[in-house]
C-alpha cells in the first residue's frame, strides 16, 4: 500500500531510537575508542592509530577462526535449509496433530543456549551419554573431547538439532499460505510431486526462505555459548569460533585494543552480508 | 494414502530424534549420581526427586529462576511498549530516513553480543545499573526491539489503512484508535512478538551473565556452579537444565495457534 509522507512519524519512532541508540551507539563508540589505543590500565592509554587493525588483519589465529567460522556457517546453511524444508513438507496440515508437531518442534528453540550445550555435553559422552555410548557400542571410536572430527561433528549435529526446527517452522508457515486452488490446478494438470514442489511450493517459499537464511546466517555467525559449553573450543582450538576468540581476547587476556579492532571488523562482515540479504528481502517485498 | 503414511513416519522419526537428547536430560535428572556414573540405564531405576529437592530448597538456586523470569518479563514489556508505535510509523508513513533507520535497527539484531560485552559492562557499571534486572532487560532490547519492530511491521501492514481513516471520521483520537481498535486487530501479531522477545531473552546467556554478579544472576549462570571440587554434580545439573525448559513450554502453549504465522514474521 502507498505510505503517506509524514515526518511527524518520527515521534512514534523516537522511543525505539533512543533505547537502541543507548544500547548500541554508546558501546560502539567505546569500541571504536579502544580500537585506536593501547591500554595498559586505568589512565594509561596511548594512541596507536590503525596499528591494531593492521595487526588483526594479519593475525594468524584470527584468520583461522574466521575461516572456521565461515565453514561452520556454510555447513549450517547447507544442512539446515534443505532439512528444514523436508520436515515442513512432512508436517500434517491441520488438526491436533499439526499443533502437537508445532509445539514439539519448537522445544529446542526455547532451551537456554548453555543448557543446549549441557544437553549435548551429557548426551555425547561415552560413559554416561546415550549418543556417545551408542556410537561406541556400534564400534565407532567416538570421543568429542579428544578428536577434532568428532568435535566438529558433535557441534554441527547440536546446531542442526537446535535450529532446524526454526527453518522447518518458517517453511511450514510459508506452505500454509499457499491457496488450495493451486494444488487443485496442479492435480488437474496431473503435475508430478516434484513439479508441484518445484513450480508451486518452492517459489512461494522464497520469502520465508530468505528470512530463514538470514536468521541462520546471523545466529550461526555469532555462535558462542553452545560450543563453549560443549567443547570449550577444543580439542586445541579446532572448534573455537569468532565470538569465542574475541571474548578470550577481551576478557581473558584483557587485550582491549586488539579485541576492539577485531570487533569492528567482525561487525562489518556481519553488516555487509546482512545488507545483501536485506536488499534481497526488500526487493522481494516490492515485487509482490 | 501411501504417501501420507510415509510423511507421518518421517515426521515421527524426526521428532523422536529431536526429543531423545531432552529425554536423556530428564532421565538423568531423576537418577542418583551413583546410578548416573555406575552404568548406562535407559530409565531411572532408583527413581529420586533428590536433585529437584536441592534446587527448590536452596534460595541461591531458585532465585536464579526468579531473576531470569523478572528480567525476561521486563524485557518483553519494554520491547512491546516501544516497538508498537514505531512499527505503526514504519507501516503507515514515509518519513525522513525511514529506510536507513529500519536497516540500522535490524543491523543491531545482527551485532554479535561478544562485540558489545565489555562496553556494556562499563556502560552499566558507570550508571550504577550493574547487577540489576533492568540492566539485563535493557541490554536484551538491543536485539529484541529491532526484531519486534520487524515482526509487528509485517502484521500491521496487513491491516488496510481504511480502518485508520474510518476511525478518524468517527471521531476517534489517535491514542484511542490505536488502543481500542488497532491493537485488537493485530492481537496475534502482538502475541507472537511477545513470544519471540521472551524466547530470545530467555535463551541468551552471554550478556545476562556479564551484567550481573549476585542479585540478578540468571539461572543459566548459576548452573555452572554444579562443577565443584568433587567433580560435576550431574544429577542436579540435569534437574536444573530440565527446569529451564518449562517456562518456554508454557509460553508456546499460549501462542500455539499463532506460531506458524508468527514464525514467518507476518510475511507470507
Amino acid at each position: 500500500m502507498d505510505k503517506i509522507p509524514n515526518n511527524r512519524a518520527w515521534w512514534l519512532v523516537l522511543p525505539v531510537f533512543i533505547l537502541v541508540a543507548f544500547s548500541a551507539l554508546v558501546p560502539l563508540m567505546t569500541v571504536v575508542n579502544y580500537s585506536v589505543q593501547d591500554i595498559f590500565g586505568p589512565g594509561q592509554a596511548y594512541f596507536v592509530g590503525t596499528e591494531w587493525f593492521r595487526e588483526v588483519l594479519t593475525n594468524e589465529r584470527l584468520q583461522e577462526s574466521l575461516i572456521r567460522q565461515f565453514v561452520f556457517s556454510g555447513a549450517v546453511l547447507l544442512i539446515q535449509i534443505p532439512l528444514g524444508i523436508a520436515v515442513a513438507l512432512m508436517m500434517p496440515k491441520t488438526g491436533i496433530k499439526a499443533s502437537l508437531c508445532l509445539i514439539l518442534l519448537a522445544i529446542p528453540l526455547l532451551i537456554p543456549w548453555n543448557v543446549v550445550g549441557t544437553i549435548w555435553q551429557i548426551f555425547g559422552r561415552g560413559d554416561i551419554g546415550l549418543f556417545g555410548w551408542g556410537l561406541n557400542e556400534l564400534g565407532f571410536d567416538y570421543n568429542y573431547t579428544g578428536d577434532t572430527g568428532d568435535a566438529w561433528f558433535t557441534v554441527l549435529l547440536m546446531d542442526v538439532w537446535h535450529w532446524t526446527p526454526l527453518v522447518a517452522l518458517l517453511c511450514y508457515s510459508g506452505l500454509r499460505a499457499i491457496p488450495e486452488a493451486f494444488y487443485q490446478a496442479a492435480e488437474i494438470d496431473r503435475a508430478s510431486k516434484w513439479a508441484v514442489f518445484r513450480y508451486i511450493q518452492l517459489p512461494r517459499l522464497k520469502n520465508v526462505l530468505i528470512i530463514a537464511v538470514l536468521l541462520r546466517f546471523m545466529d550461526s555467525f555469532m555462535i558462542y555459548t553452545e560450543p563453549f559449553v560443549l567443547t570449550g573450543g577444543g580439542p586445541g582450538s579446532s572448534t573455537t569460533f569468532l565470538s569465542q576468540t574475541l571474548t578470550t581476547m577481551a576478557i581473558g587476556q584483557f587485550d582491549l585494543g586488539r579485541a576492539a579492532a577485531f570487533s569492528l571488523i567482525y561487525f562489518l562482515i556481519v553488516l555487509l552480508v546482512s545488507w545483501l540479504f536485506f536488499t534481497a528481502i526488500t526487493h522481494a517485498d516490492k515485487k509482490q | 494414502m501411501e504417501n501420507s503414511r510415509g510423511k507421518n513416519i518421517g515426521i515421527t522419526i524426526f521428532i523422536v530424534l529431536l526429543l531423545t537428547p531432552i529425554y536423556w536430560l530428564l532421565n538423568m535428572s531423576f537418577k542418583t549420581n551413583q546410578e548416573i556414573l555406575g552404568g548406562l540405564t535407559l530409565w531411572p531405576e532408583n527413581f529420586t526427586l533428590h536433585n529437584y529437592e536441592v534446587i527448590f530448597t536452596d534460595p541461591s538456586w531458585y532465585n536464579g529462576y526468579i531473576n531470569s523470569m523478572i528480567y525476561v518479563s521486563m524485557n518483553v514489556v519494554i520491547t512491546l511498549l516501544v516497538a508498537l508505535p514505531a512499527a505503526y510509523a514504519f507501516s503507515r508513513y514515509k518519513f525522513l530516513g525511514d529506510k536507513h533507520l529500519f536497516f540500522w535497527l535490524l543491523s543491531n539484531r545482527m551485532a554479535p553480543p561478544a562485540v558489545f560485552l565489555l562496553p556494556f559492562f562499563q556502560l552499566y557499571s558507570s550508571i550504577g545499573l550493574f547487577d540489576t534486572h533492568i540492566a539485563v532487560a535493557l541490554a536484551h532490547c538491543l536485539f529484541n526491539v529491532p526484531l519486534a519492530v520487524w515482526i509487528l511491521e509485517g502484521f500491521m501492514s496487513g491491516v488496510p489503512r481504511e480502518y485508520d481513516e474510518m476511525a478518524y471520521i468517527d471521531g476517534y483520537s489517535f491514542p484511542k484508535f490505536f488502543v481500542k481498535i488497532f491493537l485488537p486487530m493485530i492481537r496475534s501479531g502482538i502475541g507472537v512478538t511477545a513470544f519471540f522477545a521472551f524466547m530470545f531473552s530467555w535463551v541468551e546467556l552471554l550478556l545476562a551473565r556479564t551484567l550481573t554478579s549476585v542479585d540478578a544472576q540468571p539461572i543459566a549462570a548459576i548452573m555452572t556452579r554444579t562443577v565443584g571440587a568433587s567433580g560435576i554434580d550431574w544429577g542436579v545439573l540435569a534437574a536444573a537444565g530440565s527446569l529451564t525448559i518449562i517456562p518456554g513450554l508454557l509460553v508456546i502453549w499460549f501462542v500455539r495457534n499463532h506460531v506458524a504465522k508468527g514464525f514467518a514474521l507476518g510475511r507470507v
